[in-house]
């Protein structure tokens, strides 16, 4: 009775964490099932066959090399614009800040459906037709925010002090900037573009009311397939992608222990 | 010491030892506190003596040893429920609360309906009287360090434990609150378990210390027995500076031991102020004596006759002379240390003193102190890398 | 080059404001970006507003004739989808937070060296496309799956067909399972801000109340909780906010019945193709939630918030 008292906290919170990770456990097993009809909701019997075949479903592969295209280009181009936007709102004190702030921080907090819709009905209304260019329009305006915050949050926390050493060892602006700003800045920035990365290659609101009938997502296939009937071979692009990030972070983090404990 | 002992106990500590994994940051260690005192636990960081007030305050569960306040043991009580506050290092003082809701917080959870009264009175003790509104990020260090003070005095607690309380202030301000703590140790009349690494302030502050050395007590007194009386070297070096001077016992003369150091050097000990194992001829000593009480008298001048009779005498050279202003220390190479230290009060400076010039040491015999030979002469100072490493 | 035949020094710069060209970088700086969100983001709004008050079809085309009428029809229709939308938000927010808010205080407080490794697992799921893992739920929930039957077993399912959270001794296409599916999906947006704040929480404190007389349970009530607000409120806005205008969990978990605001401006936006409908909706819902949030953060900023 002691014992659960003192450990309630740990006991709620494994939970709380079974609770978040079942899904993914599901997505792995059913990667595995040899569903009876065209939906795969419930466990027949174990088969290898979708790996084997990945890309044995009609438009599939595809739809996630569009994502991957897509995300990239966004990310690249959210992370330049944002990291500028970060650098002005965090180093510099200027008339028009506070309205910066406010016009970088509102798509944040807005519903994804109302962004989705207005955006939807400027592109109708400018006789703009729908395709990858209004998607990626789309997607670099959502994923600004994320970067400029997280570029910002980093910017912030550095000591102006060392691009002043900087200055008084000699380097020019511009040196001081690539050898001392840049670097210290990097992590921050690095972690805008994944973020990015991570909410373009896996959005769907904003995604599904500014597409063009032949620009289909890997999401918007997985909804489109939701009401056809689903093969198995989404899941196991979804554990693939599971597997990649995964394996990604935790090489990220050992190899940041690694150099920090080598420091 | 013995007169300390019959006093009733504020705290009792019996056989109490604490090992984190296989560190071990307190050895078994017996310690009474006397009620009503201000007692000061001295060490290097690490020694333990922050893990020993942590046990005392119910913050770490002891390994072996049991906890008492007044007559009531209190080792399996939870913080809470002891009758014992804390004065955190850091002051911990809780950001979301004013200064006078952090100082009402004891006694709100104690269920006491009426704070104000007391809250008010404490602040004015502490001289906070007009911030209490303030948050404490508004507030300087010092002032957070009395908020942190009367937070804990406010619950009159049998015992209050101070972690550290000075260390984050700057020289000036610690010295202030040295003498306001004194001051309200006094008036509220609370016993005070004081830990610190500041031998001055220990020495300033304390009614007794105990010195802890590599998660053991060392010596406990008062400041002047400690001072007077080292019982070892790293008493000795810890507080305040020691010359000691390896030497062996070549004979007895009355009540002192006779000394010979470098082999024609000649010390006078008294035999009660020795603490090697025996007093047999032979046995290894360290003699010791404090830079304050040596005076320093040019050669010329010794040869003189300035020098009177019975006292201990060494000839050496003058090295170095730093004039600090109320005194000059000396630093003087002997045939028995290669640099002796000697405090020279400025009251008429002797021109001749100077680097390379000849003198003699001398100080009354008295003034000598005697330790085991075993010990390591750095213990205690700087050199000694050593010791103080064991605790986390 | 000798000392003698150094360049002269360069005069220091005059110190006051900086040169007119220095003072023109923060907006070259921002430019980019604000221009795009207000081409993008902003004036779409704007759009927006003038579509509301359209009137006219797909075919003949759309005429701004200031028709106030796309409101309260939208309202009149779509009343109990409005308050579907809140209600399940709402709910969902709470159960984020209860169910949140030990896990971080695990990371925060227990967790020692797998601190690294709980926070990858909290953001793991992210790693698979959320319409994936909305669809694994279909799995979880299904009517012939081991949770129904556990859950019929042990009567839970009676109890909450009494309180209309269920039909039917079924889970899928039920009111119950759209909470489900919110609070599953946006879980980890209370937890990283919760956990945020906690960790930020000086644990001397904890010790500091234990010293001053709070029990375990008090140490929280009165320290530990009132300095994690900030994080609680920066969760339940990131929890509300989106959970109150997402459509697919009501769409693949939930039947016709627990249909929220935004099945509804997705149906007339892409199916019925009413964009002044759809446009009167989306303002309503954003109008209704700015209101939401600026009483909720004045309410929430009277606290004792650091």
């Amino acid at each position: 009775m002691r014992w659960l008292r003192r450990h309630l906290v740990v006991i709620a919170g494994t939970l709380a964490l079974v609770y978040l990770l079942l899904p993914n456990v599901v997505v792995l097993v059913f990667s595995f099932n040899d569903p009876a009809g065209r939906y795969n909701y419930t466990w027949q019997s174990f088969s290898t066959d979708a790996w084997s075949d990945p890309c044995g479903v009609a438009g599939m592969c595809d739809s996630v090399g569009l994502s991957l295209r897509i995300a990239l280009t966004a990310t690249v181009a959210a992370t330049v614009i944002g990291t500028l936007a970060a650098f002005a709102l965090a180093r510099h004190r200027f008339r028009g800040r506070a309205a910066g702030n406010s016009l970088i921080f509102l798509p944040m907090a807005m519903p994804e459906v109302v962004m989705a819709a207005s955006l939807g009905t400027l592109f109708l209304n400018m006789r703009i037709e729908f395709g990858v260019t209004t998607i990626l329009i789309a997607h670099i305006m959502f994923c600004l925010s994320f970067v400029v915050v997280a570029v910002k949050a980093r910017v912030a926390s550095m000591d102006p002090k060392l691009e002043e050493a900087a200055r008084d060892l000699y380097a020019g602006p511009l040196q001081t900037f690539l050898r001392v700003t840049l670097p210290l800045a990097a992590p921050g920035i690095a972690a805008g573009a994944m973020l990015s990365f991570a909410i373009s290659l896996d959005d769907f609101i904003i995604t599904q009311f500014n597409a063009g009938p032949s620009t289909v997502t890997f999401p918007m296939y997985v909804w489109g397939a939701s009401q056809r009937g689903i093969p198995v071979q989404v899941n196991v692009i979804g554990t693939a992608m599971f597997v990649a990030a995964l394996a990604l972070v935790v090489a990220g983090q050992v190899v940041g222990a690694r150099r920090r404990s080598r420091a | 010491m013995s007169a300390v002992a019959e006093q009733r106990a504020g705290v009792t500590l019996t056989g109490i030892s604490k090992e984190f994994g296989d560190v071990t940051a307190v050895h078994p260690l017996d310690l009474t506190v006397p009620r009503g005192s201000f007692f000061a636990l001295l060490g290097a960081s690490g020694c333990g003596k922050t893990t020993t007030l942590r046990m005392i305050a119910g913050l770490e569960q002891p390994t072996t040893g049991t906890v008492r306040l007044g007559d009531d043991d209190v080792t399996a009580l939870p913080p809470h429920r002891r009758k014992v506050n804390t004065v955190f290092q850091s002051y911990a003082l809780f950001p979301h609360l004013d200064v006078h809701d952090n100082v009402a917080f004891g006694l709100r959870r104690r269920g006491i309906r009426s704070v104000a009264k007391d809250v008010r009175e404490t602040l004015e003790l502490v001289e906070l009287g007009h911030l209490a509104r303030r948050k404490p990020h508004q507030l300087s260090g010092g002032q957070q360090q009395r908020v942190a003070l009367a937070r804990a005095i406010v619950n009159r607690p049998e015992v209050l434990l101070l972690d550290e309380p000075l260390g984050a202030l700057d020289l000036k301000l610690r010295r202030q609150m040295q003498l306001e703590l004194k001051r309200i140790q006094t008036e509220v009349g609370l016993t005070f378990v004081h830990v610190t690494h500041d031998q001055e302030e220990a020495m300033t502050m304390a009614d007794t210390i105990a010195v802890m050395n590599a998660g053991r007590v060392e010596q406990l007194g008062t400041p002047v027995d400690l001072y007077e009386d080292p019982a070892s070297s790293f008493v000795a070096n810890f507080l305040g500076q020691s010359n000691l001077i390896a030497a062996e016992i070549a004979g007895t003369a009355g009540a002192d031991l006779l000394l010979s150091a470098a082999g024609d050097v000649k010390l006078a000990l008294p035999a009660a102020r020795c603490r090697a194992r025996s007093t047999a001829v032979g046995t290894r000593v360290l003699a010791g004596m404090r830079p304050e009480k040596i005076s320093l008298a040019h050669r010329d001048a010794a040869v003189d006759g300035a020098v009177p009779d019975g006292r201990n005498r060494i000839p050496g050279t003058v090295v170095d002379a730093s004039f600090t202003g109320a005194a000059t220390q000396y630093l003087v190479d002997s045939p028995v240390c290669p640099e002796l230290s000697v405090f020279v009060q400025n009251v008429e400076r002797d021109p001749r003193l100077v680097p390379g010039a000849q003198v003699v040491l001398h100080w009354n015999p008295a003034h000598t102190f005697g330790l085991d030979g075993e010990e390591s002469l750095l213990a205690g100072t700087l050199e000694d890398a050593g010791t103080g490493e064991e605790a986390p | 080059m000798t000392a003698l035949a150094a360049p002269p020094e360069a005069t220091p710069e005059a110190p006051g404001p900086p040169p007119p060209r220095r003072r023109l970088t923060p907006y070259w700086l921002l430019l980019p970006a604000a221009l795009w969100l207000l081409v993008f983001f902003a004036a779409p709004l704007v759009y927006q507003a003038s579509t509301s008050v359209q009137s006219g079809s797909f075919e003949e085309g759309f005429e701004v004739t200031w028709r106030w009428a796309n409101y309260t029809e939208a309202l009149d229709t779509y009343a109990e989808h409005f308050a579907r939308s809140f209600g399940y938000a709402a709910a969902a927010t709470v159960l984020c937070l209860a169910i949140g808010y030990p896990l971080a205080y695990m990371i925060a407080f227990r967790a020692g060296r797998w601190r690294g490794v709980l926070l990858v697992l909290v953001i793991a799921p992210f790693f698979t496309s959320f319409l994936i893992r909305t669809l694994a739920w279909k799995t979880i929930l299904s009517d012939n799956g081991p949770l129904v039957g556990a859950l019929d077993t042990l009567h839970v399912l009676d109890v909450t067909a009494t309180l209309g959270l269920t039909t039917d001794d079924r889970l899928l296409a039920t009111p119950l399972a759209v909470v489900c599916g919110l609070t599953y999906n946006f879980l980890p947006f209370m937890i990283l801000p919760l956990y945020t704040s906690l960790e930020r929480v000086d644990p001397g404190l904890h010790e500091a109340a234990q010293d001053l007389y709070a029990r375990p349970l008090t140490v929280f009530r009165r320290v530990t909780l009132p300095l994690s607000m900030p994080g609680v409120v920066a969760g339940t806005l990131l929890t509300f906010i989106p959970a109150s205008g997402d459509y697919i969990n009501a769409q693949l978990l939930g039947s016709p019945k627990e249909q929220m605001v935004g099945n509804a401006i997705q149906k007339q936006f892409l199916n019925v193709l009413d964009y002044p409908t759809a446009a009167a909706m989306s303002f309503l819902l954003m109008a209704a939630i700015l209101i939401m949030v600026t009483v909720y953060i004045r309410r929430a900023g009277t606290e004792e918030l650091v």
